[in-house]
């Protein structure tokens, strides 16, 4: 492979067999779709989160005729969404090494923490205080909570799928970048968890 | 590996070099029944796209002529009004979700864009596979409720509460909002397909200031539908719940409001009217550059007015609702950006021309349909002007004037700029010419009889005739008007007759094309028609915006990509200068395996909410198989792993 990695400006030609075929960071053509797919979800998130407002509105008392979702499940949730953020961080940053073992421990215990954070959601469903058919607050607090656990869900398989391929000759070249994009996900699913727990642990306290 | 051979730029036409032949070997699409389902090549994606909304453009139609021959007199009884409601709502969701995005944005985008690029297929050809096939799930589950007694009755933006469980038992309304989750998973994928495909596989030299119009368009589309199809599947999502497992979320009884379901559907709903007029506008500027022989005037104002379009577009969304009682500040403020998107479209007007005028305008027949949309689209502009003011929209609100206006909207800028786009790239597609004789009888019998039918409902609605009533009292004297709509559709019948004899005639016998036929500058007409598998012989560099025209005849030419394997060439967002290769994943049956248990879990979901538990194993085994990676890839390792 060329040192150089620059195309060759010829008269007729130009030559870029020296290129890399593989790219990390914005420079990956998956990393671009992973931006569009977090816009197209960022919104829905956004409009829910905007629903939920509006509904607020709607109502004097708020939650209305309701004890606010008991904290303990979610507050420790959050913990665990905060410390996930480590082995994330570590996937994306040994990735573009091309140190396998380094990016298969990561993915394991990624895995881990999402595997915990999936647990926890289901106790933090049990303590919501509400049903979903009970009224439209209680319809929104499911419906925004049920929209995260189905980010939540989709990144623990994507990250134990990763996991399957690491432990496989097949984890090179672009499926390194994959594990890289898959943490930048994980990053939208913690952000969004966090502002969810905002709405539902925080403004059915304070709104 | 490609060989260095001495190359002449832009001999990118024959297929009959070794190079062509081992090219054509690795791009090649498998064959057989299977091979249909695994080709994943846009070309083939795109034209089964734009067949397949064409189809449903024909059925909308249909249902379309069954409503005017229902109103041509009064107390008709051709059809009962549990059956009409299921026919109009059947042809706006056709027309709109079923033929004119999929046909506009998808379809030709889908065609076009990678040949404008200059590269050899789409970015993520399998996401562009899967779209395709979950649009056919969502075409087959409206239409096979209509043939089940159970198409949806409830207007094509299914307002709540007609739609909502208390008024709309069965599943008559589910099927409508499933049908919104199939199609608009479809039109997001090909939206991120597409809007990557510009910004990374652009040929070295097209920087942003020389894309081509289209494909500026074509990405500021994309960039719609990302931030506005969401709204529609929330809102339709939460229309499901509220009637499928008994949320409240638009029931005012349990703290629910049912205008928020108005807002949702319309921050989706008007972004949605300029993801198909932009498509329109797209096809437009590129052939007045190419008729008129001279660059477009006015690139930068038109790119400028193109973006303003699709930014104002997301702060209109409540002139839909004038007549809900919101606050008055509010509905000045929409009157007002409703009137200001006035001027980015009056901009690209102007431009266009400004173009003609100081060019040497050739009327073929593409042109003649541009001309068509000068004309019928200018209409609806007007009169979109007149309903941005509160006091006549109230006037006039849900009557036949409304129609009116937006199908010369709809069909002035989306119909006749795409026959303008088919007949255009017909030669491309095909290889062969269409008859420009028939082509022209086609323009003139459409352009009367759409003229007939719609300058003629603006009356009607003046005049009181409220949209989806199934019949009217004589005393009403409504029925010379509406003999007189109906009579239209005669014209507009016997225009689709001929230009169907049109496409079928010349895919035998037509004029054969040649490469450029038009002699336009795009870079799609750089190789033979129909395109070869691999598109390009040679990816190509471009050092202007008009390259067959601006480009010198030793413009260098990509070298150096293998040809034993599908490798691509990812450029620069900005400056499109070469960044790293990257390779296609070639065909696969999975994404035509992932929509099948997608769609099971949607159209199940709809009989009981068993089914999303149920059906999404079944969508994660089939996705892992999709991507799950096969073989040891041929590509080198990343720099730093020894």
């Amino acid at each position: 492979m060329s040192s150089l990695n620059e195309p060759i400006r010829g008269p007729l030609t130009l030559d870029v067999s020296s290129l890399p075929s593989v790219a990390f960071g914005h420079r990956n053509t998956t990393w671009l779709a992973n931006v569009f797919y977090m816009a197209i979800e960022g919104m829905m998130f956004a409009l829910m989160f905007a629903t939920y407002f509006y509904l607020r509105t709607r109502s004097t008392d708020w939650p209305p005729g309701h004890l606010p979702p008991a904290l303990t499940y979610g507050v420790i949730n959050a913990v665990v969404f905060i410390l996930s953020v480590a082995p994330a961080w570590w996937v994306r940053r040994r990735a573009p090494d091309g140190n396998r073992r380094a990016v298969r421990n990561g993915l394991l215990v990624l895995a881990l923490f999402e595997l915990a954070a999936t647990a926890l959601r289901i106790l933090e469903f049990t303590a919501l205080n509400c049903r979903w058919s009970d009224d439209a607050y209680s319809s929104t607090l499911w419906v925004l909570i049920g929209m995260h656990s189905g980010h939540l869900v989709t990144e623990l398989i994507e990250t134990l799928v990763l996991f399957a391929i690491s432990l496989t000759p097949k984890m090179e070249g672009t499926r390194l970048a994959d594990a890289a994009i898959n943490s930048d996900y994980w990053y939208f699913v913690v952000i969004t968890g966090m502002i969810v727990d905002l709405l539902i642990y925080g403004t059915t306290r304070f709104l | 590996m490609a060989v260095a051979e001495p190359i002449i730029a832009n001999d990118q036409d024959t297929g009959e070099s070794e190079l062509g032949r081992r090219l054509a070997r690795t791009w090649c699409q498998p064959k057989g029944f299977w091979g249909w389902f695994s080709n994943t090549h846009h070309s083939d994606i795109g034209v089964r796209f734009m067949v397949t909304a064409f189809i449903f453009f024909l059925l909308g139609g249909v249902l379309a002529a069954m409503i005017r021959l229902q109103l041509i007199r009064p107390e008709h009884s051709l059809m009962g009004p549990d059956f009409y409601n299921q026919v109009f709502t059947m042809h706006g969701s056709t027309m709109i979700f079923l033929f004119a995005v999929p046909m506009l944005f998808q379809g030709f985008g889908v065609y076009v864009v990678p040949l404008m690029c200059g590269a050899r297929n789409i970015a993520f050809p399998r996401l562009n596979a899967f779209s395709y096939y979950l649009y056919v799930g969502g075409a087959l589950v409206l239409w096979g409720g209509l043939l089940t007694n159970m198409g949806p009755d409830v207007g094509w933006f299914a307002y709540v509460p007609l739609s909502g469980p208390a008024y709309s038992p069965g599943h008559r309304a589910d099927i409508w909002s499933q049908m919104i989750t199939f199609t608009e998973v479809s039109a997001l994928g090909v939206a991120i397909c597409l809007a990557t495909t510009i910004l990374r596989h652009r040929a070295p030299g097209m920087t942003l200031n020389r894309m081509p119009i289209l494909l500026w368009e074509k990405l500021v589309i994309s960039m719609a539908v990302i931030f506005a199809m969401p709204a529609v599947m929330i809102a339709s999502g939460l229309l499901l719940l509220d009637r499928v497992v008994g949320t409240h979320f638009f029931n005012p009884a349990e703290g629910g409001d049912v205008l928020l379901y108005q807002h949702l559907f319309w921050f989706f709903g008007h972004p949605e009217v300029y993801i198909i007029f932009l498509p329109g506008a797209a096809i437009v500027s590129t052939l007045v550059e190419c008729f008129s022989r001279r660059r477009i005037l006015g690139y930068t104002p038109i790119v400028v007015s193109v973006v303003a379009t699709g930014f104002i577009g997301f702060g209109v969304w409540v002139h839909h609702m004038f007549a809900t009682g919101l606050p008055q500040l509010s509905e000045s403020f929409f009157t007002a950006a409703s009137l200001m998107i006035v001027i980015p479209t009056g901009v690209q007007f102007f431009c266009w021309v400004a173009t003609i005028l100081n060019g040497r305008l050739q009327l073929q027949l593409p042109m003649l349909w541009c001309f068509g949309f000068f004309f019928v689209f200018l209409i609806g502009g007007l009169s979109g002007v007149m309903l941005a003011s509160v006091p006549v929209d109230l006037q006039v609100h849900d009557t036949y004037f409304v129609v009116a206006h937006f199908h010369y909207v709809l069909i002035g800028g989306a119909l006749f700029p795409m026959f303008a786009g088919i007949y255009f790239w017909f030669p491309k597609i095909t290889g062969r010419m269409a008859n420009a004789k028939l082509g022209t009888w086609h323009f003139w019998l459409f352009f009367i009889g759409f003229n007939t039918t719609f300058f003629t409902l603006h009356f009607l609605g003046l005049r009181g005739m409220p949209r989806r009533v199934y019949t009217y009292s004589p005393d009403m004297h409504w029925q010379g008007l509406n003999v007189l709509a109906s009579s239209g559709v005669i014209f507009m019948t016997a225009g689709l007759l001929v230009f169907l004899a049109n496409v079928i005639r010349s895919l035998r016998v037509g004029e054969i094309a040649g490469n450029n036929p038009w002699r336009d500058a795009g870079l799609e007409w750089s190789m033979s028609s129909p395109p070869p598998p691999y598109n390009f012989l040679h990816i190509p560099t471009v050092s202007g915006r008009d390259p067959l025209w601006e480009d010198p005849p030793d413009q260098p030419v990509v070298v150096g990509l293998r040809d034993d394997i599908r490798e691509t060439l990812v450029t620069h967002s900005l400056d499109a200068d070469p960044q790293h290769k990257d390779e296609d994943p070639g065909p696969s049956i999975w994404p035509f395996l992932t929509a099948l248990t997608v769609s099971a879990a949607f159209v199940g979901s709809i009989f009981t909410p068993w089914a999303v538990p149920i059906g999404a194993p079944l969508v994660i085994v089939t996705m892992i198989g999709w991507l799950w990676p096969r073989g040891q890839s041929p590509t080198p390792r990343p720099s730093g792993e020894s």
